[in-house]
């Protein structure tokens, strides 16, 4: 397993891409680190998707050169898994030409906590239960770069917050590179090493914002309180002016 | 709760029994003549007659082997044919409105040819189910392929599945569930089409069957094959039902 050294590189330089007239990206640059976790947040339709997107080699860019390295695997909002294969069928396919996969996948399922699932198939889960498997799915194997859009932003508020603990647990034990996407600035907040925040459209990242604190992060923590509040007043969401708020 | 169970139960039983009564009351009364409307009893005789003549089952034995023969051969090119047609969007275009052209025409259009082409016996007959089954197949299994979701391929494609794999392991389970359904439709088509294929390309069979009946002014002996006819097609439906259950394809009529 590669689950102690392992390398990927992950660049866009001067990366500008448009849908016909439309311009979404302009002039953009981001060079993702080996091992950390960047989430991407800004106003919805601003090309965060479209990001992900160049990144994982879905699209080309109209202009400008991406560099990657390494084996990308994406988890979507919802129904990312094959349906007719069980959870256990759905961890494997990322073990497949893997030896000793039996011994992961069963490390797997332990580490998402779907001991006695492993027969069940998707329909038969709960939505958080569905992400999880996505989650062991892309950590399975020697996969090196984890791209997430909005992966949890279809549960409900409380799932939401568990599964941004199961995400951190599952890198604790098996360290990826991950750009992770999402409109949810607490979940930026508390999973981020770097938040990048992105204008309007065409966007580009108007704020970089490093965030030092030890993980797991609680909601309430100072240094996550302190991270919203910037990413807040980046987006110029923070209304707090009580008599102006009308 | 019982007492719903035992009406769903009932019910049917009952339907059943009032449409047997009605033919027997209809029968017993002389609405219509006996020789054009035959009582169950004379139907109950005729099934007896055919049943000790060995005439009943040889004529099952020959019409389910050629839907068989015909189903199977139009399965086996069909589904490939549509798998295919549904991954590229030229071959949709190229072959769609042929297909469909041949689809709206009645299998029964191609008798005159089927006869002179295969003359008599098992060949026509096989040859019009398969003329009735293998566009519909063909067609349904494209449209089920060419809409599945591209999730399933861009998550395919980040695990390295192509080709052979691509096909077996994702495109094909994706649209088994359609699959199945269209098969159980297409089968339905194949069991009218044997009664009327049979009719006049063949020696034996249920459908010739009941065109000896009329030769022979039997209608009892007609109105037996009708009752084969039927209580077999829903049997084997039913197997054909049995499909939908299988674990790797319940998703597909579970939403």
């Amino acid at each position: 397993m590669k689950d102690k050294t392992f390398t990927s590189k992950l660049t866009l330089e001067n990366v500008s891409h448009s849908y016909g007239n439309v311009a979404v990206l302009k002039d953009l640059n981001l060079i993702v680190n080996p091992g950390e976790i960047v989430v991407l947040v800004g106003p919805s339709g601003c090309g965060k998707t479209t990001i992900l997107n160049l990144l994982s080699g879905h699209i080309n860019p109209v202009s400008g050169t991406i560099q990657r390295e390494g084996i990308i695997r994406t988890v979507y909002q919802h129904d990312g898994l094959f349906p007719w294969l069980t959870v256990s069928e759905n961890i494997s396919m990322g073990l497949r030409g893997t030896e000793s996969a039996e011994k992961e996948l069963l490390e797997l399922v332990e580490l998402i906590r779907l001991e006695g699932f492993e027969n069940h198939y998707p329909h038969e889960l709960s939505g958080g239960m569905r992400q999880r498997v996505e989650l062991a799915r892309v950590h399975a194997g020697d996969s090196d770069i984890l791209l997430m859009d909005e992966p949890f932003s279809a549960l409900d508020y409380q799932t939401r917050l568990r599964m941004r603990n199961e995400l951190i647990r599952l890198l604790e034990q098996r360290p990826r590179t991950v750009v992770f996407v999402t409109h949810d600035i607490e979940e930026a907040a508390q999973l981020a090493d770097r938040v990048l925040v992105l204008s309007n459209r065409p966007a580009t990242i108007c704020r970089e914002l490093n965030i030092k604190a030890q993980k797991p992060r609680g909601l309430t923590d100072p240094a996550v309180i302190a991270a919203m509040e910037e990413i807040l007043n980046e987006l110029g969401l923070n209304i707090t002016d009580k008599t102006n708020s009308l | 709760m019982m007492k719903s169970r035992a009406f769903r139960f009932l019910l049917p039983i009952l339907v059943i029994i009032g449409v047997l009564l009605t033919w027997f009351l209809i029968s017993y009364f002389n609405l219509f003549p006996a020789y054009a409307f035959p009582s169950p009893q004379a139907v109950m005789m005729s099934f007896r007659e055919e049943i000790l003549a060995g005439r009943l089952m040889n004529d099952i034995i020959a019409s389910l082997w050629r839907v068989a023969i015909g189903f199977v051969l139009s399965a086996l090119l069909g589904i490939p044919l549509g798998l295919w047609m549904g991954q590229h969007l030229f071959a949709r275009k190229s072959f769609v409105p042929v297909l469909n052209f041949f689809r709206f025409l009645s299998p029964l259009a191609w008798i005159p040819f089927a006869i002179l082409w295969f003359h008599i016996g098992d060949k026509p007959a096989i040859f019009l189910i398969f003329m009735a089954t293998f566009f519909p197949l063909a067609l349904a299994t494209m449209v089920a392929v060419a809409s599945i979701p591209s999730i399933y391929f861009r998550v395919a494609r980040d695990y390295n599945y192509k080709g052979i794999e691509l096909l077996t392991k994702v495109t094909f389970p994706a649209v088994l569930p359609q699959v199945i359904t269209a098969l159980r439709v297409s089968y339905g088509i194949a069991w009218v089409v044997i009664v009327a294929a049979e009719m006049v390309g063949c020696q034996d069979g249920l459908g010739y069957g009941i065109w000896e009946a009329r030769n022979g002014l039997r209608l009892d002996s007609a109105v037996c094959y009708m009752i084969v006819i039927g209580l077999l097609g829903m049997g084997i439906d039913r197997l054909l039902s049995q499909l939908t259950k299988l674990p790797g394809v319940r998703w597909g009529y579970e939403r």
